[in-house]
């Protein structure tokens, strides 16, 4: 007993499996293939570190040296660590915790000796795939997951299977990969989504989300318009209003310091009140997939009129989500672009709409002070036409305007972008008595004709102002299509001078380069749809779609755990090992020796042809003469050498299957 | 616990093998997630908790990706069993210490190589192999040998972890092996050898004193007596020719248990004799052996050797004892 328990602790403590040499470049590739792409966003003393420690330990493989003693690499992994927290002021964001891990990767593959540490390799790979989508999950990330996953399945293989050539490993790891695709599509498209976040993300999670901000200083749009960035794309049920309507409505500022817009943070007790919209003309429906912007607007088309059931319609006409956009959403709005909204106002909105910081631009006060009397549309129509009349520009590259802004940019400078003239036109309403207010948001788009979407670009941001007119409501203005028409017709590109710095695609001339473009867009929006948008909401849609109406997670659970039955199944029977065809000769004899065991005698499993001829002549000698011939042919065939019967094997084959036929009938047995 | 017994023996039916070859069927084929497969399995959930939380789309597809693999490798981990042929052969007899080779012919009837398979004995090292696609193969299953005896070295266990290691597949085999193991042997000077007691014994046998002249050799005749002259000279015979010899020794030795020293065990004794016995034949003397109770008469060659060692193997054994439950202790 005692002996049987040694044995058995000293089983348990073999020591683990030790790697084969040659998996060692394998592990290396995964190390390098997941660790890779991260180099982008890696401080540079880092990536020399990962490319460092990589070379390194392929040297040591290729010359077959031994690894380094563990209190080295212990002190590498301290010092990098150290480094990384100094370099990141903490460990636990999600810049740093990235780092963690490709750290730990380049450095893992440096005490890795046995088949367990491979194993940790690539758990970690997996890992370090998955943290390259907080960065990107662009198609072509997509494609590197497909080719990571078959390199990394191929590792396990050559860990686990020994040496082989590449292209059986290649192959059998692609088979793997092929037959785990419908697994994935099933769980991908059924299984119960969750919208996150779960808890807390770190601060920097959202970091390099581009939009429009909470707040407008001269160049703020400007600099935004220099991005071809895609800012959210729209399809429309019916007909696409005039593009001179497409008035997409994002924060409205109605607070200004003299240099900065900004919206006034409401301190009423009661809730303002929800504001009224009486649609004129008929309604357009649409819906609009927004990039994630870290912001609750929505960019609705001016004005919304009926909205999505988890959005609202705040105060001052935007649609807004109930929590900042932090990934791609999708939202189904119906408005309509002739429109009566707020036609009564509440008098703290139109005092708010009316206030000005004290005593700056006395120039612009007095123009205004001379338009007073007259009603407050003709004194817009007076702005507007000195807009149009005077020598005013509109460019993107507009001078820099001291403390005086309002009074230099009119008086002096008139060289500015939409928000120049938004912000002067609002400040001489105001100035004059009327409630006025600017609106940013976007204004036109382009249709891609490949998907039928309608995209709009950062470069298409634009700001304009809103009058209130007494039983008008708020009525927009927009100061920039009286300097340049062209912009809100025909869109940015046409409306500036050649010259300025744009983004080239919006630029796009050629006929052919244009059609590639739309197609690899409309690409995009399809994977942005299926892959990235992919959301509880969207999930319900699709299987909506698919005719099965509210779908809970209960029963997606249960059809998922069906339908990946049916699909372990497919792929069993697929792989499943055929019967090999049994060879012709085999057969024969084994038919013959079946008939004779029908008669009586019996051929077992361990008796050649020979000894089963001699005994069957023994104790059947009626038998005897035909199963020594058959057995002679098939020695002949099965063992012969190719000289013996010559080139006549087909003809044996023929007389051994004959020999079955020549068999006496079976004796009837006697009853 | 009994239940537990009943329920084990119904599952792993450590029976006989009944049929030859070996098909290994889905009844026989059991297969769980390896401690690296658990881990894999956790790995994704912590994945998936995170793909949740930030929102990743493509994280998701990835996550879903990976238990689809995680399930075809189940698949192909069961599949690199299913249906395997496998036929025992016979175990030569070995020393005790030494390592007891128990061949084990493989054949792949499918048209994918079978890779990775791993032989055991309890407690023993594994041997591992590779199957071509469609092809056979032999493996020589090892057991490190203690003592002498006739060894039924108990269950095989075959096992995969191929392709991907998140599982292991595994069937348990009771081949009818058995390996006489002989005593190790203990080399100490042979005793003095007799005066042939029977002198017509001795007459015209094989002897190994003066050349007679040269037949085909049988697999019982030594190699120095092969006629390496005669092969050189003829080397396309398949059969070489062996140099044949009148006259035997006039005398003969007989190893005898009471010329062991009595002080020693009497494994020790075995041993002893085990030792004469190689020595003698090393000497191309002709020798017999005594046991009490069991005598062999005297006789030379390779065949004779064996039986004697296998006299001293079994020495106190049934010879015929295959019970079951009879099986060396370890």
């Amino acid at each position: 007993m005692a002996r049987t328990l040694k044995a058995r602790r000293q089983a348990i403590a073999r020591p683990a499996e030790p790697l084969e040499h040659g998996a060692v470049p394998w592990l290396l590739a995964v190390a390098l293939v997941t660790a890779g792409p991260h180099v982008g966003h890696l401080p540079w003393w880092l990536s020399l570190v990962v490319g460092g420690a990589l070379l390194w330990r392929a040297w040591l493989w290729q010359q077959a040296r031994r690894l380094p003693p563990r209190w080295a690499l212990s002190m590498l992994v301290v010092a990098t660590l150290a480094a990384i927290g100094w370099q990141f002021r903490t460990l636990f964001g999600k810049d740093s915790g990235v780092a963690l891990l490709v750290v730990f990767m380049a450095l893992k593959p440096l005490e890795m000796t046995s088949r367990r540490d491979a194993m940790v390799i690539v758990m970690l790979g997996y890992f370090l795939l998955l943290t390259h989508y907080l960065y990107s999950q662009s198609i072509a990330t997509g494609g590197w997951l497909l080719g990571a996953i078959t390199l990394l399945s191929a590792a396990l293989i050559r860990v686990h299977g020994g040496a082989q050539p590449i292209a059986a490993i290649a192959r059998h790891a692609g088979l793997l990969l092929a037959q785990a695709l419908p697994f994935m599509l099933i769980l991908y498209l059924l299984f119960p989504r969750v919208s996150g976040p779960l808890w807390g993300l770190p601060e920097d999670a959202h970091s390099g989300l581009s939009g429009l901000s909470e707040q407008m200083a001269p160049g703020s749009i400007s600099r935004l318009t220099q991005s071809a960035a895609i800012a959210f794309r729209s399809r429309f049920v019916g007909e696409l209003p005039e593009k001179s309507d497409l008035y997409w409505r994002g924060p409205v500022f109605d607070d200004y310091d003299g240099l900065t817009w900004r919206a006034s943070v409401t301190t009423s007790k009661p809730p303002p009140q929800a504001p009224t919209i009486d649609g004129i003309g008929p309604p357009y429906a649409y819906t609009n997939i927004i990039e994630a912007h870290n912001q609750r607007w929505l960019l609705a088309l001016d004005v919304a009129t009926t909205l999505p059931a988890d959005a609202s319609l705040a105060p001052s006409l935007q649609a807004l989500a109930r929590e900042p956009l932090r990934v791609r959403s999708r939202f189904s709005f119906a408005s309509s672009v002739d429109y009566r909204a707020n036609v009564s106002e509440t008098p703290e909105t139109l005092r708010q709409a009316l206030a000005l910081p004290p005593e700056i631009n006395p120039r612009s006060r007095a123009l205004a002070a001379g338009w007073a009397s007259r009603p407050p549309a003709e004194i817009a129509a007076a702005a507007l036409a000195m807009f149009r009349q005077q020598d005013f520009y509109y460019t993107l590259e507009a001078p820099l305007l001291g403390a005086n802004a309002m009074d230099e940019f009119l008086f002096e400078t008139r060289r500015g972008f939409c928000e120049h003239y938004a912000s002067a036109f609002v400040f001489l309403m105001r100035a004059a008595g009327v409630p006025a207010r600017v609106v940013a948001g976007y204004q036109g788009g382009e249709l891609n004709p490949i998907d039928g979407y309608l995209i709009v670009r950062q470069s298409d941001a634009h700001a304009w102002a809103e009058i209130w007119l007494a039983g008008q409501g708020w009525v927009r203005f927009d100061p920039t299509a009286a300097v340049a028409p062209a912009r809100i017709e025909q869109g940015i590109a046409a409306s500036l001078p050649a010259g300025e710095a744009l983004p080239i695609v919006i630029r796009l001339d050629n006929d052919w380069l244009r059609q590639l473009h739309n197609r690899w867009e409309a690409a995009n929006n399809t994977w942005n749809q299926w892959v990235l948008g992919y959301n509880p909401q969207r999930q319900r849609e699709v299987l909506s779609r698919f005719g099965w109406r509210d779908a809970d997670w209960r029963r997606m659970s249960a059809s998922l755990a069906v339908l990946c039955g049916v699909a372990l199944l497919l792929v069993a029977v697929w792989t499943l090992p055929r019967r090999r065809a049994v060879d012709p000769i085999q057969r024969a004899w084994q038919k013959y020796c079946g008939q004779l065991q029908q008669r009586g005698i019996a051929r077992a499993e361990w008796e050649g042809p020979g000894d089963f001829a001699q005994r069957v002549a023994r104790e059947r000698p009626e038998l005897g003469e035909l199963t020594r011939e058959a057995a002679g042919y098939y020695a002949e065939l099965r063992y012969g050498q190719r000289g013996g019967i010559g080139q006549n094997r087909a003809a044996a084959l023929h007389r051994l299957q004959q020999c079955i036929t020549r068999l006496p009938p079976r004796r009837r047995s006697s009853t | 616990m009994a239940a537990l017994a009943a329920f084990q023996r119904r599952l792993f039916r450590p029976a006989p093998e009944q049929q030859l070859p070996i098909v290994l069927g889905q009844r026989r084929i059991f297969i769980l997630p390896t401690r690296a497969g658990v881990v894999f399995a956790v790995v994704l959930l912590v994945m998936l908790i995170g793909a949740i939380n930030y929102n990743l789309g493509l994280g998701h597809a990835l996550i879903f990706l990976l238990a689809g693999l995680g399930i075809v490798a189940m698949v192909h981990t069961f599949n690199n069993l299913f249906a395997l042929r496998l036929t025992p052969g016979r175990a030569p007899a070995v020393f005790a210490g030494d390592l007891a080779r128990f061949p084990m012919q493989l054949e792949n009837s499918r048209r994918q190589s079978r890779r990775a398979l791993e032989f055991s004995f309890a407690e023993q090292a594994a041997a591992r192999i590779d199957l071509p696609a469609e092809g056979s193969a032999t493996v020589a299953i090892a057991y490190a040998t203690q003592r002498r005896g006739r060894l039924d070295p108990g269950r095989i266990t075959l096992a995969s972890r191929y392709p991907l290691g998140l599982f292991r597949a595994w069937s348990y085999l009771y081949p009818r092996w058995s390996c006489v193991v002989y005593p190790k042997p203990l080399w100490t000077p042979l005793p003095a050898a007799s005066a042939a007691v029977h002198a017509d014994h001795v007459q015209g046998d094989n002897g190994q004193e003066d050349f007679a002249g040269l037949r085909p050799r049988q697999n019982s005749d030594p190699i120095r007596h092969i006629a390496w002259k005669a092969v050189a000279r003829r080397p396309d015979d398949q059969a070489h020719l062996v140099k044949q010899f009148a006259g035997g020794a006039a005398e003969e030795l007989w190893l005898d248990w009471s010329l062991t020293p009595t002080g020693r065990s009497a494994e020790e004794r075995l041993s002893i004799l085990a030792g004469w016995v190689l020595s003698a034949d090393e000497q191309q003397a002709r020798y017999g052996l005594k046991l009490p109770g069991r005598e062999l008469a005297p006789g030379h060659g390779e065949t004779h050797r064996g039986r004697c060692l296998e006299i001293l193997a079994l020495h106190g054994e049934n010879p015929e004892s295959k019970a079951p439950g009879d099986r060396q202790a370890r």
